[in-house]
């Protein structure tokens, strides 16, 4: 067993999956790729399970909204290499109207809050996940927080303007 | 001469041997000065609240030495810091789980409005879910402004009709919240 950086590990990706996968550079020094979600679950089992990279530690699941993009919704992946001590960042862009993409609680039960998580501030659904309900916030609340379409702060608000604090 | 003050009697009749007042001004008297404070105290507020009870400030001198921090027998609800919407549910429950008479006071910018959280997950003012009788103002209030509130609440139960509960505009403000 040898040693893995990021210049193997990009070998590695594009040997296996050639097209299917984007790279977008290494800022900071991190690996990032861009992948659909097509292909997601198969890219995180060969990270997971392939001897030579041995991803096996999922360190988050978050989402991020830009919304100039045309697929303005993307999940993103952590992992970490415990045994090369290498992480990677790993990308799927959903288009707004269908943001579904498959969970990745069969690889990591730790998955499940992080998925729970994700949909209850950006509304990603994670098909197949065991109990997609929200974790933070009320029950009964019918947003996704997080998302851009909302004002910073609710315009019909009169009882925090300026002029009642003298500024 | 000893410092010692003593709380003045009420207005009321007084003659050789005997003294007469109302019964809502005896009651109220000794209500506001044995208050019973619930302390619902979430964050910053609450440590201020802490110095407030500490010697220095020591609100037992108001009677109130028995926190409880059940609803039984509590008089006063103070709730101090940030409610989320999460935990208004809760909050409405201890207030309903105190007995009549019962007052609130809103310790701090958080509690009487939400304060510096103007978002989603925080509730803008705890009396958007239960009545409020004092508002302190303070991010966070000094124990002089929690003393002062306290006995701005004084104030409300010293002059607080026995029959004021049993009114309809009370029926009415409860029957806002939803509580009957």
């Amino acid at each position: 067993m040898g040693e893995l950086n990021n210049e193997l590990l990009q070998q590695h990706l594009t040997g296996k999956f050639g097209d299917q996968i984007k790279l977008e550079g290494e800022p900071y020094g991190l690996l990032t790729v861009e992948t659909s979600r097509d292909n997601i679950i198969e890219l995180l089992t060969y990270l997971k399970k392939d001897a030579a990279l041995q991803f096996i530690y999922l360190t988050d699941i978050t989402a991020i909204q830009y919304p100039e993009q045309e697929n303005s919704i993307g999940v993103i992946y952590h992992l970490h290499s415990l045994r090369y001590n290498v992480r990677i960042r790993v990308k799927v862009f959903l288009p707004e109207g269908d943001v579904r993409t498959p969970t990745a609680t069969v690889l990591w039960n730790g998955a499940n809050w992080m998925e729970r998580e994700t949909y209850d501030y950006f509304g990603v659904n994670f098909e197949g996940h065991p109990n997609l309900v929200r974790i933070l916030n009320v029950d009964d609340m019918t947003v996704f927080p997080m998302r851009k379409e909302y004002p910073l702060e609710d315009p019909n608000r009169v009882d925090k303007k300026d002029f009642y604090f003298g500024r | 001469m000893s410092d010692v003050q003593i709380v003045n009697a009420p207005p009321g009749v007084e003659g050789s041997g005997f003294f007469a007042t109302s019964l809502d001004k005896a009651i109220g008297l000794a209500r506001s000065h044995s208050l019973w404070p619930l302390p619902f105290a979430t964050s910053c507020c609450g440590i201020e609240f802490m110095a407030t009870m500490g010697s220095h400030y020591d609100l037992s001198r108001f009677g109130a030495e028995r926190l409880s921090f059940s609803p039984r027998q509590a008089d006063l609800l103070m709730v101090m810091g940030t409610i989320s919407k999460k935990m208004a549910p809760v909050l409405r429950q201890v207030y309903l789980q105190m007995a009549e008479p019962r007052w609130v006071m809103a310790v701090g910018a958080c509690a009487s409005s939400g304060g510096i959280f103007d978002t989603y997950s925080v509730l803008q003012g705890i009396d958007e879910v239960i009545p409020v009788d004092v508002y302190v103002p303070g991010c966070p209030p000094r124990p002089e402004a929690i003393i002062d509130g306290f006995m701005n609440i004084q104030k409300l139960v010293q002059t607080e009709s026995l029959r004021r509960r049993d009114t309809p505009e009370y029926q009415e403000l409860l029957a806002k919240y939803g509580i009957q």
